[in-house]
């Protein structure tokens, strides 16, 4: 046994307030399940600004479509990392997928994953990509040209037939992909809001609630990225695209803001036998991260600045870099109050006793599995990865709005 | 192995036939569920929990520890006993009894308490209970006499089930890194002897049985007594059973 291990627990023992069951002083499930739904919210988030592009012909956001796509295959493939990392016994993670439960929500995982990997992410972007690559492997040498070549699975037609049939095919990919979107992220939501057992999690809304969150902090981290990279790889940022973006980043919080109050609200109002020890909770243990961060910085004040240049841009022409300050700090701030969202809802809904009498504590471990140093490398892996796709797949030419692209043909056909 | 052949066949079958839809209807309850007991003259035990008998001696709390080779430090539990000392302002404050805990003499003598007692707790080995249904692979499962137990060999250890039993019931084992709670003892049990717990508590405040057998002293208990169980809301069917349970208890 785990000497260090005990040692925490004997510690946690003096910061308990009132009366939790004796085999609660642990919390299960730490910083890397605070990670994972964040993670999966991202992709979902991402894929379905992507899909906006597509489906709705926004023609504005066209330099987002390819990095939000790239950015959501980056997440994905970090996702069940967190997830397997946390197990007591990684090793057997396999048996997930060859023994599930059908009635566990948690066994779905590797389904749902894998069809949303498979058939939706890697096809749309191979479809999206095909005749890029082609061209691309035409003009190279060696590795890069293999790579190209190789992943184009060694397809050289781009004539007018099969251009159409990408097309045709991306159309079907994406109206698969939007529910796909939606059945990734709502699931995570389901994870947490099928248990019963449990009230701060128990709730029909908590899987509506993740996958708007997931929509804000998708399109954020688009934003975000575009507005780093684009300087970076030597183009100009479009602020036409930014302003677009931040539409609907701005109406997706304001969605996600008014379901997490009326779940507020009807949790108040009913006020069952578990609210006293919520408030309680609320008040002293989630008061930083719920109120402050995640409420307050994470949304009522980056709408307040993208209201302000809403206003400001017609009435005094705001200047334009200003404008592109306000929006860098609403994003970033959008991000933290997302991550302090999961954080909310998974430790949270561990830090109050199932006897309702009681309140736990959560100490965050430095370095080992679950600790601070382990969730920072999680979280800047797929930054990672990003960087490796964009060298095989470069968004740029689309992000600086320059060239034809497949988006803008499709969107218009 | 079979259940994974077993698994992979009746998947194919699924998709084949077309049965995808009854395979979702599953997850509603039914009638035809291992929820309710088996007909008369199967084995499905119960257990029975006298909260008036009980003084709080923790001696069933060291005897399960010692059986089942739960670690002695004071986190991991499959039994423990609750102490509720309500006073007469209405508050009530409950704490864990400790093994080895020293008589409180100042107790009795404190006018200002209305009342006190003990509840001994574990896992409630529910009808219907949730801990299986959430378990990703099949690990935690209930046996056809009614008793829920986890597979040590394939238990991957993601604590699902310990979030959805209402009861903390269940902890990770810091050694086998994997799922564990009470089990009623099921290798004594299963060899005609009483769990740990009940065989060792000087009150008979613990009580098991079969709860098929119209004879036994389970079923005496249950005839005799206005019974109560935890959290029956959550509709997990409880078949720890007690007896004088104060509204007080959750
Ligand atoms: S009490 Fe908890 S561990 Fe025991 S059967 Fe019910 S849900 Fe499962
Ligand atoms: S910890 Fe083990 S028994 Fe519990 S749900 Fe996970 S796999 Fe099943």
């Amino acid at each position: 046994m785990n000497p260090e291990f005990i040692r925490t627990l004997h510690d946690l023992l003096p910061q308990i307030q009132g009366f939790i069951y004796p085999n609660e002083i642990e919390i299960h499930w730490g910083l890397l399940i605070v990670v994972y739904p964040y993670i999966t919210g991202v992709v979902a988030g991402a894929f379905i600004l992507a899909s906006l592009v597509k489906v709705f012909n926004v023609r504005e956001v066209q330099p987002l479509y390819r990095l939000s796509l790239l950015t959501a295959l980056a997440y994905l493939l970090v996702a069940p990392m967190a997830l397997v990392a946390h197990l007591g016994h990684p090793e057997r993670f396999y048996e997930i997928l060859l023994t599930p439960q059908t009635s566990s929500a948690m066994a779905m995982f590797g389904f749902v994953y894998a069809w949303y990997l498979m058939a939706v992410l890697l096809l749309e972007i191979w479809f999206v990509h095909r005749t890029d690559m082609i061209a691309w492997a035409e003009q190279e040498k060696g590795v890069m040209r293999f790579i190209h070549r190789t992943l184009a699975l060694y397809s050289r037609d781009t004539g007018d037939r099969s251009v159409a049939f990408d097309h045709k095919a991306l159309k079907v990919i994406t109206i698969v992909g939007i529910p796909s979107a939606f059945l990734l992220h709502g699931y995570v939501g389901f994870i947490f809001g099928s248990i019963k057992a449990n009230p701060w999690w128990s709730s029909v809304l908590i899987p509506i609630v993740f996958l708007f969150s997931a929509i804000v902090s998708g399109i954020a981290l688009v934003i975000l990225l575009y507005m780093v990279l684009t300087p970076l790889t030597g183009g100009k940022i479009s602020m036409r695209c930014v302003d677009k973006a931040v539409d609907f980043l701005f109406y997706a919080v304001i969605v996600d803001f008014s379901l997490e109050f009326v779940d507020f609200i009807h949790r108040v109002y009913q006020s069952e036998e578990e609210i006293k020890i919520l408030s309680e909770m609320v008040m002293s243990k989630l008061f930083a991260s719920l109120v402050i961060i995640q409420v307050l910085l994470g949304m009522l004040v980056p709408l307040l600045l993208i209201s302000l240049t809403k206003i400001f841009k017609r009435r005094f022409s705001l200047n334009e870099d200003l404008r592109k300050m306000v929006y860098f700090i609403a994003v970033i701030l959008i991000q933290m109050g997302i991550f302090a969202t999961r954080w909310n809802v998974v430790i949270g809904g561990q830090m109050f006793s199932k006897s309702f009498r009681g309140l736990t504590t959560y100490k965050m471990e430095f370095a080992g599995i679950e600790g601070l140093l382990f969730a920072i490398l999680l979280l800047a892996l797929p930054i990672i990865i990003l960087a490796v796709l964009t060298k095989i797949l470069p968004p740029w030419k689309e992000m600086h709005g320059e060239g034809v692209s497949e988006g803008v043909e499709v969107a218009g056909s | 192995m079979n259940g994974r052949r077993t698994f992979l066949r009746g998947f194919l079958s699924v998709l084949l036939s077309g049965g995808a839809i009854g395979g979702i209807l599953k997850i509603l309850p039914s009638k035809a569920d291992a929820r309710e007991a088996p007909p008369k003259g199967q084995i499905w035990y119960g257990f029975g929990v006298s909260v008036d008998k009980c003084i709080g001696c923790a001696r069933c709390m060291d005897a399960c520890k010692t059986e089942n080779n739960v670690p002695r430090e004071p986190f991991f539990f499959r039994t423990w006993v609750e102490r509720y000392i309500t006073r007469k302002n209405g508050t009530t404050v409950v704490k864990t009894i400790e093994p080895n805990l020293e008589p409180s003499p100042e107790i009795a003598s404190d006018k200002s308490i209305l009342r006190s007692f003990f509840v001994p707790k574990l896992c409630n080995q529910c009808a219907s209970p949730p801990c299986v249904q959430v378990c990703p692979v099949g690990a935690t499962f209930q046996t056809k006499d009614g008793v829920v137990l986890v597979n040590e060999k394939t238990c991957i250890g993601c604590r699902y089930c310990i979030q959805a039993c209402p009861y903390g019931a269940r902890y990770l084992n810091p050694v086998s890194k994997t799922a564990d709670k009470c089990t009623f003892c099921y290798h004594r049990i299963s060899q005609g002897l009483l769990p740990a717990c009940v065989e060792v508590c000087p009150t008979q405040a613990r009580i098991f049985g079969d709860l098929n057998a119209a004879a036994s002293p389970m079923s005496r208990f249950l005839r005799m007594n206005k019974i109560h169980v935890l959290k029956p809301g959550l509709n997990t069917e409880p078949k720890v059973y007690y007896a004088n349970l104060d509204g007080e208890v959750r």
